[in-house]
């Protein structure tokens, strides 16, 4: 497996503001990775050093293996669509088909007007003219259709709605299994994507705080309920992700892995222990009672 | 279909447990092909690489094999070899989870075996 990205001690400062702190990772080829965050967390950022459209302010990006900036052997191999792309004005929908398939050397026309249809987009409507989420399903258009090698949506959704978002989910899948590629979606809507995952990178607060493959998150965490005191006992020396006192009651989350045994001394001590979703366990490490990176128990 | 994918267990186990159903209900016969990790992808709406997990899983269990070039079948036998770990689990699952629950509420053993009649009925 070829490396597309390699992070290493990324830093980005505006003022005295930390957007991106220390961040080290790699994206593998042909993976579909979630970078999943709350609003404000540095997702964006990120995106924008990936791809050379801010610097730095320390720290080392290497994409397809060579520095991205101002390189277009790296830069026609992405394609990044972000959140309220703008497009010239007076364009009209086939023109900007027309300049797409300039920038991007695996650009599948057929595809793209395929994809338009599918969309219900009025080709020679000039871009003015659009609705917000017309808008949006030109982006997933191109960003479908670019075929890019690494392609990446930064909330692509602004002013869809479920159905063309569902329409969106079922031809990246589709797309993406005939024609494997490095696709990184940035989104919090983690409930609707997170199956679609292979892989999970969470930033909170500018840190990496989950770099995962989705599957091992899956079930990496459970909550128990029952009488306070039971709970406690249970709990103790465990890593304790959430906890939430009920009357006499207390719900406690547990970032481990459900072993044969605690479902035995759970059931000795009269305690209900249900499994967590991802989207549940992504809420309870990103609500700010962590500090820093969260230690995988496996 | 009635199955949704559920965000708490990894979907790669759920792929194979489904694969496993539909052979042990015999919709998907001994020796007939098992639908792509593609098709399996884009019905379900989960990475193909997870599907491909599931789907190997039960060929290292040798539920499933593979013929080149054409893809994946359901070996002979295997559906009796999936209704012997079924029954092992039924146990664990739910006939010592019901004792447990019976004692509990102070049900005797001769009121389950009753209700368990009544059950069979209904």
């Amino acid at each position: 497996m070829r490396t597309v990205v390699k992070v290493k001690g990324l830093t980005k400062t505006y003022g005295n503001v930390n957007a991106i702190q220390d961040v080290s990772f790699s994206i593998e080829s042909n993976k579909i990775y979630g970078l999943l965050g709350r609003n404000g967390a540095g997702k964006t950022t990120l995106m924008h050093l990936i791809t050379a459209q801010q610097f730095a302010s320390s720290g080392d990006i290497q994409v397809f293996g060579e520095h991205p900036y101002e390189n277009n052997r790296v830069l026609s191999q992405c394609c990044f669509i972000k959140e309220s792309q703008k497009y010239p004005d007076n364009y009209r929908i086939n023109d900007l088909l027309e300049v797409s398939s300039f920038f991007f050397p695996n650009w599948d026309r057929d595809y793209a007007h395929t994809l338009i249809e599918l969309f219900g987009l009025p080709l020679t409507r000039r871009i003015k003219k659009l609705s917000r989420g017309m808008l949006s399903s030109i982006g997933i258009v191109v960003g479908l259709a670019s075929r890019a090698p690494l392609t990446m949506f930064d909330e692509p959704y602004l002013g869809l709605d479920a159905v063309a978002r569902s329409l969106f989910y079922q031809q990246l899948i589709e797309d993406y299994g005939k024609y494997p590629r490095t696709i990184i979606l940035s989104t919090h809507l983690i409930d609707e994507v997170s199956q679609m995952l292979e892989h999970v990178m969470v930033i909170d607060n500018g840190k990496l705080i989950i770099d995962e493959d989705a599957d091992e998150l899956r079930g990496s965490a459970f909550t128990v309920v029952g009488p306070a005191t039971s709970v406690e006992s249970f709990i103790v020396g465990r890593n304790v992700i959430d906890r939430k006192p009920f009357g006499g009651l207390l719900s406690a989350t547990l970032m481990t892995r459900l072993s044969v045994r605690d479902q035995q001394q759970a059931a000795t001590l009269g305690l209900e222990i249900s499994s967590i979703s991802l989207q549940q366990l992504i809420i309870h490490m990103t609500n700010g009672s962590l500090d820093g990176k969260v230690a995988m128990d496996q | 279909m009635g199955f949704s994918i559920d965000d708490s267990r990894p979907i790669y186990m759920q792929i194979a447990e489904r694969i496993e159903n539909d052979i042990i209900q015999g919709q998907l016969p001994e020796e007939s092909q098992v639908p792509s990790t593609n098709q399996f992808a884009s019905f379900y709406l989960i990475n193909p690489a997870t599907a491909a997990k599931g789907v190997n899983l039960l060929v290292d269990q040798e539920i499933l094999y593979k013929k080149r070039g054409i893809g994946m079948f359901v070996a002979s036998g295997s559906r009796m070899k999936l209704m012997e770990k079924r029954r092992e689990q039924f146990f664990e699952q739910y006939v010592v989870t019901m004792i447990r629950e019976a004692e509990k509420l102070g049900i005797t053993a001769e009121e389950l075996t009753n209700m368990i009649r009544r059950g069979d009925k209904s």
